[in-house]
């Protein structure tokens, strides 16, 4: 636990210096989202229409991206190869990594999301749900993108393999958020899909830090 | 007791065994594939009856459903040989993931290419957003993230390695991918043949497509030896036994 905190500690104090770390995902999820209008037409009642999807897709993508150079550095400059010889602090490394990745980009969407209400013109019921399906599937998104930029970690071709690996596995969770939320405009019940959404969550929590520990494993050999 | 159980395959661990294993099985499966595929495809496409609602077009079945079942076969397959080379740290299983994966994919797309053509005079169009429709994609996905991983890494066996690990946290997905789309969108027809329910085919119709399976399931196990042992011989080229092997070959060929 103390290793735990020492590594979270040392995570958030490197985001605070390298700030472009998480704002840049930030502004791109803007910019994604500004796109939308821009390209398909500035109508509200379309936009209110197609809001859950776009919103999901421009965070999932911007998670993703955020994601790319997680481990690079720590690689580099032999942090991994430390942790992995080292057998004893290379799990609550991963969990704390996990963690401070998802405070970096998940939670700063979800204080974003009232300005993502007024620009696609979402009423204060579909922008609460927005706010539940947020906060049940940034971490997931976290998660996954984590295990993605493990197993590519030493590879030689990053970026672009990364989400050819990711993205698939993105799908369940793109369904049941974008779910609740066309369930939540048009006025029907919700809890089915935010349950599973939790499901979810759970699942990958129980599971997905395993498997990046092995991953790191892996890349360093 | 497992220990005992599965003795008789520690030999099959030694990649010249398995490699002169593989090339001894492989001229009898295929044989039999083909023999099967051409029983199965004739049978199916030149006499059963045609149906009286989708008339002829239904006949496309034939290979249409062989692949699609085995698209998904294949990645289990993969995925068990995944665990087996990672959890006991078996190099040859290891190499069974990547001797696999591009098989496995080729069947997928054959699933979805049939599918669209089945769907352009039944459904009229070539595409829907249907829910076994997108499954099969993201299982297509899938294949071709393995593939990539595989083949990003400049030390091999490191990639192979990672690969397997994605492969298996894709079979952990599959299932959720699965019933998620399906309760997503669905207008594809229920399935044809189960394993609980009497089938809703008529039996001139179910045996051929039958004999259909097992010929895409033969040639599956017969291309996986075929990939299996150019991956063995790629892996193990600086060894002795390979380089013996080679110039034997050579000299009967004179």
């Amino acid at each position: 636990m103390v290793m735990w905190r020492a590594l979270v500690q040392r995570e958030l104090q490197l985001l605070g210096r390298q700030k472009a770390d998480w704002l840049n995902p930030l502004v791109f999820f803007l910019l994604v989202l500004s796109l939308f209008p821009l390209g398909i037409g500035p109508e509200p009642g379309m936009l209110k229409q197609i809001a859950p999807g776009l919103v999901w897709i421009a965070a999932l993508l911007s998670v993703l991206l955020s994601a790319e150079r997680l481990f690079k550095d720590d690689y580099r400059y032999g942090v991994i190869e430390q942790l992995v010889a080292g057998r004893q602090g290379l799990f609550s490394y991963v969990t704390a990594k996990i963690c401070c990745h998802w405070l970096s980009t998940g939670v700063p969407l979800v204080l974003v999301s009232p300005l993502i209400a007024v620009l696609l013109g979402l009423d204060w019921q579909s922008w609460q749900v927005l706010v539940v399906t947020l906060l049940l599937g940034t971490p997931v998104l976290s998660l996954l993108s984590v295990l993605g930029a493990a197993l590519t970690m030493a590879a030689d071709k990053g970026g672009i393999l990364q989400a050819l690996i990711i993205l698939p596995l993105y799908i369940p969770l793109l369904i049941f958020a974008s779910g609740a939320m066309e369930a939540a405009a048009t006025a029907l019940p919700y809890t089915g899909q935010l349950a599973v959404l939790l499901a979810f969550l759970l699942f990958a929590l129980a599971l997905v830090p395993l498997a990046v520990r092995q991953a790191l494993r892996m890349n360093v050999g | 007791m497992w220990g005992s159980m599965f003795r008789w395959l520690d030999p099959y661990a030694k990649p010249e065994t398995l490699y002169h294993l593989c090339g001894r099985l492989l001229p009898y499966l295929m044989g039999l594939a083909l023999f099967t595929l051409l029983l199965g495809n004739i049978w199916g496409l030149a006499f059963s009856p045609s149906d009286y609602q989708q008339g002829d077009s239904y006949r496309i079945i034939y290979i249409h459903v062989p692949a699609a079942i085995w698209s998904m076969g294949a990645y289990s397959s993969m995925a068990i040989a995944a665990f087996i080379g990672l959890v006991w740290q078996i190099r040859v299983a290891q190499w069974a993931v990547l001797a696999i994966a591009p098989i496995g994919a080729v069947y997928t797309v054959i699933a979805l290419l049939t599918g669209a053509a089945w769907g352009k005079p039944m459904w009229g169009t070539w595409w829907v957003w249907d829910a076994r429709l997108t499954s099969e994609l993201v299982l297509l996905f899938l294949y071709l993230g393995v593939i990539a991983l595989a083949g990003a890494f400049s030390e091999a066996a490191r990639g192979i390695k990672v690969a397997s690990l994605l492969a298996i946290v894709g079979v952990v997905n599959l299932p959720i991918i699965h019933y998620s789309v399906e309760w997503w969108n669905t207008l594809h027809q229920g399935a044809t043949i189960t394993k609980f329910a009497k089938p809703s085919i008529d039996p001139s119709m179910l045996w051929p497509l039958l004999i259909s399976l097992l010929g895409f399931a033969l040639l599956l196990a017969a291309l996986t030896c075929l990939r299996l042992r150019s991956q063995i011989l790629i892996f193990e080229q600086h060894r002795p036994w390979v380089r013996q092997w080679v110039d034997q070959q050579q000299g009967e060929r004179g």
